[in-house]
C-alpha cells in the first residue's frame, strides 16, 4: 500500500504530499504521523501541500485532526504552500482550519516553527532559571 | 403582395427612397451628429433594395418565411449599430415607421384608381412593416444589453487591481459594492498574486466600498480566511466611522481580523511585522 514518507529534521517532522490524497491514504498518514510524533518527541510538524490541487471536506478534516492531535502531543502544525484554488474551496466548504498555522513555503514554515518552538524553549529556560534561584 | 404592386414598388424604388429620405431629414429626431446624411442614404437604400427584392406573393402572408432572412439580417445590423452609436429607441423606431409612410405614399400614387386593391395592399404592407418594427426593437434592445454586459465585465475587471506596494506587501483597494461574483474575482486575483510574489502580507483597503452589510462582511471574512490558509496575513484597512458603526450594530465579529483605520497605518503595521523601519534620511549640511 502507498504511504506518504515522513522525514525527520531535528526536532521537526516534514511531510511532503506529492500526490492527490485519497481517503485511505489520508487516514494512514494521520495514524503514521501521530505515531511518529510520539516516537520522536517532535516539537513541530510541517506539511507541504503545494502539489495538492484537489481537496474535499474529508481531507480538510484530516488536516484539522492532525493539527489537534499534534497539539495534544505538544507539537505545532504548520501547513505550507496551499494553492489558491484549494484555499478558496476550503473556505467555501466552511473549513477555515482554525488552530493550524500556515506559511507560504517550506522555508517560511520552518522559520515560523523555529520562532514558535524557540519562544517556548525560552519560556522553559526562564522557568528553569527561576527554579534555580 | 400581388405581382402588379410588386412591380410598381420595384419600379418606384427611387421614389420610395426619396420620400423616405425627405421624411427622415425633416424629422426632429434627425441625428446628424451620430450619422452623416450620406451614410443614412446608403443605409436606407440598402434596406429598400433588399426589402423590395424579397417581397413576394407568398411571404407577405407568411411573415416567418425563410425569404425574410436577408431583410431581417440587414435590419438587425442597422438596429444593432444604432444601439451602439447611442440612438434613442424613438429615433430607431421612426427610421422604420418613415419607410412605411414612404411605401404607402408610392402605392397610393400608383394605384389610386383601384381603392379596393389599394386598401388590401396597404393592409399587407402595414402587417409587414409592423413585423419589421418589432424585429428592429428586439435587436435594438439586444444591442443595448450587450453594451451593458460588456461594461459590467469591464468594471469588474478594472476595479480589482492587486498592487505590490513593497517587497512582500500587497495592497488591494476595493472600489464599489462587493457582491459574491466580485468577491470571487477579488479573492482569486489576490491569492494568485500572493503565490506569484511570495508576499506575506496583504492589505485589503475598503475605503471605496460605500456600505458594509452582513453579506459584504461575510465576503471580507472569507477572503481574509483564505489568505490565512495560504500562509499570508491579511489586514483590512480604510474602515470609515460609519462602517465601524454598522458592523458593530449588525453584530459582526471582526475581532480575529486585523483592522486599521487607514492604508497608512496598515502599511506601518506591515513594515513593523516585516521588521522594516522607515526613517528620515540624514541631510548633511555642507559648510
Amino acid at each position: 500500500m502507498d504511504r506518504i514518507p515522513i522525514l525527520r529534521m531535528g526536532s521537526f517532522l516534514l511531510v511532503t504530499i506529492q500526490v492527490d490524497l485519497y481517503d485511505r491514504l489520508a487516514l494512514t498518514l494521520e495514524a503514521d504521523l501521530v505515531q511518529m510524533v510520539n516516537k520522536t518527541q517532535a516539537k513541530g510538524v510541517l506539511i507541504d501541500i503545494s502539489a495538492v490541487s484537489i481537496v474535499d471536506s474529508f481531507m480538510g478534516r484530516i488536516v484539522g485532526n492532525i493539527a489537534s492531535m499534534s497539539k495534544i502531543l505538544d507539537a505545532e502544525t504548520v501547513v505550507v504552500g496551499m494553492q489558491p484554488a484549494v484555499a478558496i474551496t476550503l473556505i467555501e466548504l466552511g473549513l477555515p482550519l482554525k488552530g493550524v498555522h500556515t506559511a507560504l513555503d517550506v522555508e517560511k514554515g520552518m522559520a515560523l516553527l523555529k520562532t514558535m518552538i524557540g519562544d517556548e524553549e525560552a519560556d522553559e529556560s526562564e522557568e528553569d532559571d527561576s527554579v534555580a534561584e | 403582395m400581388s405581382a402588379t404592386s410588386q412591380k410598381v414598388l420595384q419600379k418606384k424604388k427611387k421614389n420610395i427612397l426619396e420620400y423616405w429620405m425627405s421624411h427622415q431629414l425633416s424629422d426632429d429626431g434627425l441625428r446628424e451628429d451620430l450619422i452623416s446624411n450620406e451614410d443614412l442614404r446608403i443605409q436606407s437604400e440598402e434596406l429598400i433594395d433588399v426589402l423590395v427584392d424579397n417581397l413576394s406573393e407568398t411571404n407577405s402572408i407568411d411573415l416567418h418565411a425563410e425569404s425574410w432572412d436577408p431583410v431581417i439580417e440587414i435590419l438587425g445590423g442597422i438596429s444593432i449599430t444604432r444601439a451602439r452609436q447611442g440612438f434613442s429607441p424613438r429615433e430607431t423606431g421612426n427610421f422604420v415607421f418613415a419607410l412605411r409612410e414612404a411605401i404607402l405614399q408610392v402605392l397610393s400614387e400608383e394605384i389610386k384608381s383601384q381603392p379596393e386593391v389599394l386598401f388590401e395592399e396597404s393592409r399587407k404592407i402595414g402587417r409587414i412593416m409592423d413585423h419589421l418594427s418589432v424585429i428592429t426593437f428586439e435587436t435594438f434592445i439586444k444591442g443595448r444589453e450587450e453594451v451593458i454586459l460588456r461594461q459590467t465585465d469591464e468594471i469588474a475587471e478594472i476595479s480589482t487591481p492587486v498592487i505590490r506596494v513593497w517587497d512582500g506587501i500587497l495592497a488591494l483597494p476595493i472600489i464599489g459594492t462587493l457582491d459574491s461574483s466580485r468577491t470571487q474575482v477579488v479573492m482569486e486575483s489576490l491569492l494568485q498574486e500572493i503565490v506569484e510574489t511570495g508576499s506575506g502580507i496583504a492589505i485589503l483597503d475598503i475605503s471605496g466600498v460605500p456600505a458594509v452589510d452582513s453579506l459584504v462582511a461575510q465576503h471580507l471574512i472569507k477572503t481574509v480566511s483564505a489568505t490565512r490558509l495560504m500562509g499570508a496575513e491579511c489586514i483590512i484597512s480604510g474602515i470609515r466611522p460609519e462602517i465601524a458603526q454598522t458592523v458593530v450594530h449588525l453584530g459582526i465579529d471582526l475581532s480575529n481580523i486585523i483592522t486599521k483605520a487607514s492604508l497608512a497605518s496598515a502599511l506601518a503595521y506591515a513594515f513593523k511585522s516585516l521588521k522594516l523601519e522607515v526613517k528620515k534620511a540624514n541631510v548633511l549640511t555642507k559648510i
